[in-house]
């Protein structure tokens, strides 16, 4: 069995977008940038759980709708001032198909 | 004893030469100046702007009759010289023998004039001198005049472009494969060819000129495929020849030019050259550049320095209004040769590098060609650039991570760009203040009147004289919008407009943006300012926008949303109140809230769910409150003279009107309104953003009050006696608002910007302005008087928003 999951296409998130991957675990926010790279991380953010997926996305940099902590979508490190982190998870594009971790969704155990 | 200098022709080279000769040594030679035009020196690349009509004969001068007297130079003009005796040293001439020490050719290149049959037709002419712009411009004034030009290089279309501005019908004939081979690849070759038949300019490519048709003068081109385009006059420019025969008759060594060597001497030591009558080292040169650089070597020369010419790399633009190009170096392609390219199909730009050994030998640009000197630059040092290869192609700012410098913007407005509306002041006033002796922004301030009204252009004011003065001028601080850009919001506001950005991108690359798509706070102030500058035109960029205006719903603290019908001036039904209740039951709403606005808030509602929530909402024909937008928020109404025993106005009435006026708007931050039917001010109208009280004789309209983080009593604007005139001066401030004030900024604080009294002037006192200002609001509005509650919940708009990409809750829990 693979060790990634197909969970869509790269065209179902708009460029500089995010969206939001439903797991048993809580939400992943899914964001593909400007130049079609795509990030996987903990759709809360280290402060007080606000929704990262629906903070606006610049360079390869996510601002929290709440209260505009920045974070780091390489490292999920929070920056400036601030002192955070958030998961990352394992994320790639193969052939225009998002393919997500296995481990990110909670999967392994349900399906071994 | 001054020697005898004696220079032939009156060309910019040898204008430069007698300038740089004058202001080493004024006292070394006596100069005799002789020209076979009948006028001294003028600019001649500065043809282009004669013949188009931008610039006139008397703007190109660059040395006048008197000009020539006051330096003590002899000038000869009109009067060709007939022959050099270089033993005895002397020129004659019409008017006389010359005896010379020194004699510098500068006599210039000739047109190359193919030799068809007809090519000596009365109505054929070469693209040379001002006689020749001065044939097509009376050629122009035929109605329904054409004009062939043959010649589709850098001259050709020049001179294409000026006459098609005179208002002929232009075809450019050219007989290679694309536009401007010598100094284009065929890709920006085609987009200049479309840039140009989108003006009307019939371009034949591949075409080779068999015949010129006519009797007693000019009628038609004829091709070798038998096309036939009838022609009142015909251009040729397909090239120039060094003008030697005097110089052969002299004697002396000449090949396709006048040879010389690096000291620019020909082959008689006491003869030298200077221009595009030369030929150095097998080149010839047409440029201005390289010229004025051979001026400067052989001014050295002739004073005894020491000095030698270099050949360098040269670079092109073409002087054609609206056509952005550049080429420099060499651009053919190669085995050993690598290339960047980047395109830009909407904006039409296109850029190539051509590397070689981790260096830029070749550039061609087209569409964009802010970056071109440094590229040349980069050519020229032969700089190595494997360290910033990857980014390279965007230019300095993104390849070196160097502060942009944003004067550069600034810099390339034209003259004629509008600095101070307020004022009708235009960048041309400002620097001809500075050339009038002043140079203190108090003291242009004072001359030009620029940025003395509102002051929202004191930064671009002072940015433009700092353009003229540098150094010596010190900027006064300004506010940047962010770490992103040197602007402050009032600049790029201005600069939106003057340059005509219209996207998001555009703002960035032209006003040198140091990040490659901004932050939070730059992106949506730039979004919101090219929403308000060109509506209609304009795409939204939802990802510029915070979350609230993305999916019209107020995000809370948990990550729900509230869903804020619009109740219009606070009025509602009870149909509307049971689709609310209904709506609330059905999506489980955990909160019901009255709010300050007199609406009705329903809290916490799970973001899938709100198409949902807004699809039965807008069943009951509701529209979305807008409660989470920089925009027109609610109006707040008393009841108003129908009910109320104090009323004096129908204050619902007119709170409807203008909400139903007013309501999708959006603006620098949240506006909030209110109409109160009597000064007993029951709908708290002194504490808006805009309120209307109402009395007897008519409506006071009161602006600038606030309730928030500070708060502020409104000021009088004006009292007037109609509801339409109310209702006109409300929209009219809000455009004025709309269009003024910085974004995230309040009327209040705005208004303590540009001052009460402004306002008044705008769109109180003067009348005429005021309609123009409700009138621009208008036409805005019927682009954003659309529901987006509708659009979303009926029509599926950004869909993506509201459903999880993908959800593995259901999948696990089989």
């Amino acid at each position: 069995m693979s060790e990634f999951v197909d969970i869509g296409a790269l065209s179902d998130i708009p460029v500089r977008a995010a969206r939001v991957v439903k797991t048993h675990h809580g939400c992943i926010a899914v964001f593909r940038t400007a130049q079609d790279k795509v990030f996987a991380l903990e759709d809360r953010c280290a402060h007080k759980g606000g929704p990262l997926s629906n903070g606006i996305q610049h360079d390869e940099s996510v601002t929290c709708p709440l209260h505009n902590w920045v974070f780091d979508l390489n490292t999920g490190q929070a920056k400036g001032a601030d002192e955070g982190l958030v998961r990352t998870y394992e994320v790639k594009v193969d052939d225009g198909r998002i393919l997500l971790h296995r481990s990110a969704i909670g999967l392994q155990v349900a399906a071994e | 004893m001054a020697e005898k200098l004696v220079l032939i022709g009156a060309g910019m080279a040898s204008g430069r030469l007698i300038e740089l000769l004058l202001d080493k040594d004024p006292d070394a030679y006596d100069i005799t100046l002789f020209n076979a035009e009948p006028r001294g020196n003028y600019n001649r690349i500065m043809l282009s702007p004669v013949l188009s009509g931008e610039k006139t004969y008397d703007e190109i001068i660059t040395h006048s009759d008197d000009w020539y007297a006051e330096n003590g130079v002899t000038t000869y003009f009109g009067c060709p010289i007939t022959g050099i005796d270089p033993i005895k040293k002397v020129v004659s001439s019409p008017r006389g023998d010359v005896a010379y020490d020194k004699l510098i050719f500068g006599t210039g290149s000739e047109p190359f004039i193919i030799p068809v049959p007809g090519h000596d037709l009365p109505g054929v002419m070469a693209y040379r001198d001002l006689d020749d712009v001065e044939k097509m411009l009376v050629a122009a004034r035929k109605p329904n005049a054409k004009a062939v030009v043959i010649g589709g290089g850098l001259l050709g279309l020049e001179a294409a472009a000026g006459l098609k501005e005179q208002g002929m019908d232009v075809t450019v004939i050219h007989l290679a494969g694309h536009l401007m081979e010598r100094q284009l690849d065929p890709a920006a070759g085609y987009l200049l060819q479309r840039e140009l038949e989108s003006r009307g300019i019939t371009v034949h490519i591949k075409g080779a000129t068999s015949e010129i048709t006519g009797d007693a003068s000019v009628e038609g081109v004829k091709l070798d495929d038998g096309t036939l385009y009838p022609a009142d006059i015909v251009v040729m420019a397909v090239g120039i020849r060094p003008s030697t025969a005097l110089a052969k008759e002299a004697g002396l060594n000449v090949s396709r030019g006048i040879v010389v060597n690096d000291q620019m001497m020909t082959s008689d030591p006491s003869i030298y050259a200077v221009g595009e009558c030369l030929e150095h080292r097998e080149q010839l040169y047409g440029l201005v550049a390289p010229l004025y650089d051979q001026a400067k070597v052989l001014a050295k020369t002739l004073l005894g320095e020491e000095a030698a010419f270099q050949p360098v790399e040269i670079s092109t633009k073409l002087k054609v209004t609206g056509c952005d190009l550049f080429s420099a170096g060499d651009f053919a392609d190669g085995e050993d040769r690598e290339e960047i390219v980047f395109r830009d199909a909407v904006r039409g730009v296109y850029k190539r590098l051509i590397l070689r050994d981790d260096k830029i030998i070749g550039a061609v640009m087209y569409g964009d060609t802010a970056d071109g000197g440094w590229f040349l630059q980069k050519i020229k040092d032969r700089e190595d650039i494997s360290e910033i290869r990857e980014t390279l192609i965007f230019g300095p700012n993104f390849a070196q991570g160097v502060p942009a410098d944003p004067l550069a913007a600034v810099a390339a407005l034209p003259r004629d760009a509008e600095i101070c509306g307020c004022n009708g002041v235009s960048k041309g006033d400002i620097l001809s203040a500075i050339e009038g002796g002043a140079n203190t922004l108090d003291a242009i301030k004072a001359k030009t009147k620029a940025s003395t009204s509102c002051g929202t252009c004191s930064g671009l004011t002072a940015q433009v004289i700092q353009t003229s003065l540098g150094d010596d001028f010190k900027m006064p601080e300004a506010d940047v919008i962010c770490k992103c850009t040197d602007h402050s919001h009032d600049d790029v506001r201005k600069l939106i407009i003057a340059k005509e950005l219209k996207t998001v991108q555009e703002v960035f690359q032209e006003l040198q943006w140091k990040t490659s798509c901004g932050c939070h706070v730059c992106r949506p102030a730039i979004n919101y300012y090219l929403v308000c500058a060109w509506p209609g035109d304009y795409v939204d960029d939802g990802q510029s926008r915070f979350i609230n205006e993305r999916v019209h719903a107020n995000i809370q603290k948990d990550g729900t949303y509230s869903v804020v019908p619009r109740m219009w001036g606070g009025l509602t039904t009870p149909d509307e109140l049971r689709a609310i209740a209904d709506a609330a039951d059905k999506y489980q709403v955990p909160t019901v809230k009255v709010t300050g606005g007199q609406r009705i808030d329903l809290l916490g509602v799970k973001k899938e769910d709100l198409p949902g929530i807004w699809y039965d909402l807008t069943q009951a024909g509701m529209v979305s409150g807008q409660a989470y937008a920089k925009g027109l928020r609610t109006v707040k109404t008393c009841v108003g003279k129908e009910h109320c025993r104090f009323g004096t106005q129908d204050s619902t009435g007119l709170g409807v009107k203008l909400e139903k006026a007013m309501w999708g708007a959006w603006s620098p931050h949240k506006f909030k309104m209110a109409v109160s039917g009597c000064p007993r001010n029951c709908a708290e109208a002194t504490c808006k953003d805009l309120g209307i009280v109402c009395v007897d004789s008519g409506y006071q309209v009161v602006v600038g009050g606030a309730a928030g983080m500070d708060v502020k009593e409104t000021e009088l604007l004006a009292q007037v006696p109609t509801e339409d005139e109310a209702i006109e001066l409300t929209c009219a401030f809000y455009q004025l608002y709309r269009e003024g004030a910085q974004y995230l900024h309040r009327p209040y604080k705005w208004m303590a910007k540009v001052g009460l009294d402004w306002i008044k002037e705008q769109c109180v006192d003067d009348l005429e302005n005021r309609k123009a200002l409700a009138d621009r609001f208008h036409y805005s509005q019927q682009f954003f008087q659309i529901d987006p509650w509708a659009e979303r919940a009926k029509k599926g708009v950004d869909a993506h928003e509201f459903a999880p990409l993908a959800d593995f809750t259901k999948v696990a829990a089989e």
